[in-house]
């Protein structure tokens, strides 16, 4: 749907790599140039005319990001330069603090190394342990696993809501419940799910949410971390700097401003920030059950395609997203993603940043088609076709 | 060379590399490409006695520029010295970069000529003769 809207498509391409991140509609890329074009400035400080335009912008997102995730208030909403910052705020900020020699944290395999590396750094630093949550014969993470991983010891929860190789889609709102009644603090990595469907920060009990604006219609280098308020308020910025403080003195005191504004230390990538309004503006105005039903739909009709294929390998067919990993039997995933490249087909191939998830599936690298609302039956097609005749891949490639 | 017999050699070298497998031998060098922009992951191994290259194994996932890449190199380094190798090396990269390379030192290895008209397969196919100079590198450690 909408593909006018989107400059990149005048190009005859299939852009399948929207979990890597996605193109950008006209109305994003104008917001941003009309920010560098028309009314440049900064924040924080605004007499001149420019700076009025501009500091609205960059204060209505807030209001923006709180209502589509469904935030308490726009005091939680922080910007930051996308997930992996987010996350890094969290675990270093906030647990670092709080946390001590033995509390448990739990994880999965399938989670992205943004979710994972931040971790295994603060046991090593404080001595935290990390356990990791089985995944079942299809490689989700299910409720029931879940429970029998939690211990007296639990203290975090750390998951993605919807995982960027197997794409499944793990069930936060009661996830969420089970955290509120063991007194455990949930940490969400919304990278995969916010851009696809509704996320709703206050009904699923969410302490911590992070996602990145670039794989939401929006530009590079800004994101969100969206926190409780309380537990913003007892969280250290990792950065200082302008911006973020009331004073600072000779004899070394300080005062810092409160959350969300002392965790934005210089100046902000405002640009980003006033494209990312503009991303969300547009996927709200189309709604997100439709874009999810959308997605859905034609993933459903892509599997039934690809499953008439003889020597396919599908790993998450019955997965709730528009992830869809696989091989073509015995070539390496990188050789497949550029026969696709022959054919303008855009895909991923490699580990996705899930070094881990080769424990489980026993499968280091895949080709990955992940989908979004631009994306119609014309490049499912275009993909099933390619992939019927691959097995002259070598002459195309060679 | 025709396309055709290049697409056969690397092909070939792809489907059946030659000395895939690593040894349990304290003798040989060894290094690892695993890299996050390129997902090949090879492991190669190098024997050097007196300055000479006595043999050279590898094993691992990669794609078919690196695996064939991977097995005509080391067809092409066995027996040779060390200063040879850099030599070789050298005139290899030449080649991918369409500087100016002596041709007659490379043998099969001409085959990935045209290899810099497809810019993402220039690491691939650099991939062995990257492992092989860090190897080198570490002798005259």
């Amino acid at each position: 749907m909408n593909r006018d809207d989107f400059p990149m498509l005048d190009s005859d391409i299939s852009f399948f790599d929207n979990g890597a991140t996605t193109l950008k509609p006209k109305c994003v890329i104008d917001s941003i140039v009309e920010y560098y074009s028309k009314h440049t400035s900064n924040i924080h400080r605004g007499d001149y005319d420019a700076s009025v335009i501009t500091n609205k912008l960059y204060d209505e997102t807030r209001d923006v990001v709180c209502n589509f995730i469904n935030a308490n208030s726009p005091k939680e909403i922080v910007f930051t330069s996308g997930t992996t910052e987010s996350i890094n705020m969290v675990v270093f900020g906030y647990m670092k603090k709080h946390l001590k020699k033995g509390d448990e944290i739990l994880l999965s395999k399938s989670e992205h190394a943004s979710n994972v590396l931040p971790w295994i750094k603060l046991s090593e630093e404080i001595g935290t342990v990390i356990k990791y949550i089985p995944l079942n014969e299809e490689y989700e993470l299910t409720v029931d696993n879940l429970l029998k991983t939690i211990s007296s010891k639990t203290k975090v929860i750390s998951i993605a809501h919807v995982t960027n190789v197997i794409g499944d889609v793990r069930d936060i709102e009661e996830i969420g419940k089970i955290c509120k009644d063991k007194d455990i603090l949930f940490n969400v990595d919304g990278a995969q799910s916010v851009p696809h469907m509704k996320v709703d920060f206050k009904k699923s009990n969410i302490d911590f949410l992070s996602f990145s604006a670039h794989k939401m219609l929006g530009p590079t280098g800004v994101g969100v971390l969206v926190g409780k308020y309380n537990l913003l308020e007892d969280m250290d910025p990792i950065k200082f700097g302008g911006g973020m403080n009331q004073f600072f003195e000779e004899d070394n005191s300080y005062e810092l401003k409160n959350a969300p504004v002392k965790f934005e230390a210089g100046t902000p990538n405002i640009a980003g920030v006033i494209g990312m309004k503009k991303a969300i503006e547009y996927l709200e105005s189309i709604g997100m059950d439709k874009i999810h039903n959308y997605e859905m739909d034609l993933k459903k009709y892509m599997v039934e395609e690809l499953e008439k294929i003889p020597n396919l390998v599908l790993y998450n067919k019955n997965s709730n997203s528009g992830i869809l990993a696989f091989n073509i039997k015995d070539v390496f995933s990188q050789d497949s993603s550029i026969y696709l490249n022959h054919y303008n087909i855009y895909v991923r191939a490699g580990n996705h940043c899930t070094k881990m998830l080769k424990d489980e599936i026993n499968i280091r690298n895949t080709v990955r088609v992940s989908m979004y609302l631009y994306n119609d039956k014309n490049d499912v097609d275009k993909l099933i076709k390619v992939l019927k005749q691959s097995k002259d891949i070598f002459k195309v490639i060679i | 060379m025709d396309s055709n017999l290049k697409r056969e050699i690397i092909l070939d070298n792809y489907e059946n590399p030659m000395h895939r497998g690593l040894v349990e031998d304290n003798s040989y060098l060894s290094t690892n490409y695993n890299s996050e922009s390129c997902i090949d992951n090879l492991t190669l191994m190098m024997k050097v006695e007196a300055g000479i290259i006595k043999d050279i194994v590898f094993d691992g996932e990669a794609c078919a520029i690196s695996t064939s890449a991977t097995s005509i190199f080391i067809r092409n380094l066995i027996g040779k010295s060390t200063k040879d190798a850099k030599k070789l090396i050298l005139n290899y990269k030449n080649m991918l970069e369409e500087k100016e390379y002596d041709k007659n030192l490379l043998n099969e290895l001409v085959v990935y000529e045209d290899i810099s008209k497809q810019p993402n397969r220039m690491n691939c196919a650099l991939l062995p003769s990257s492992c092989i100079s860090k190897m080198l590198e570490q002798l005259n450690k």
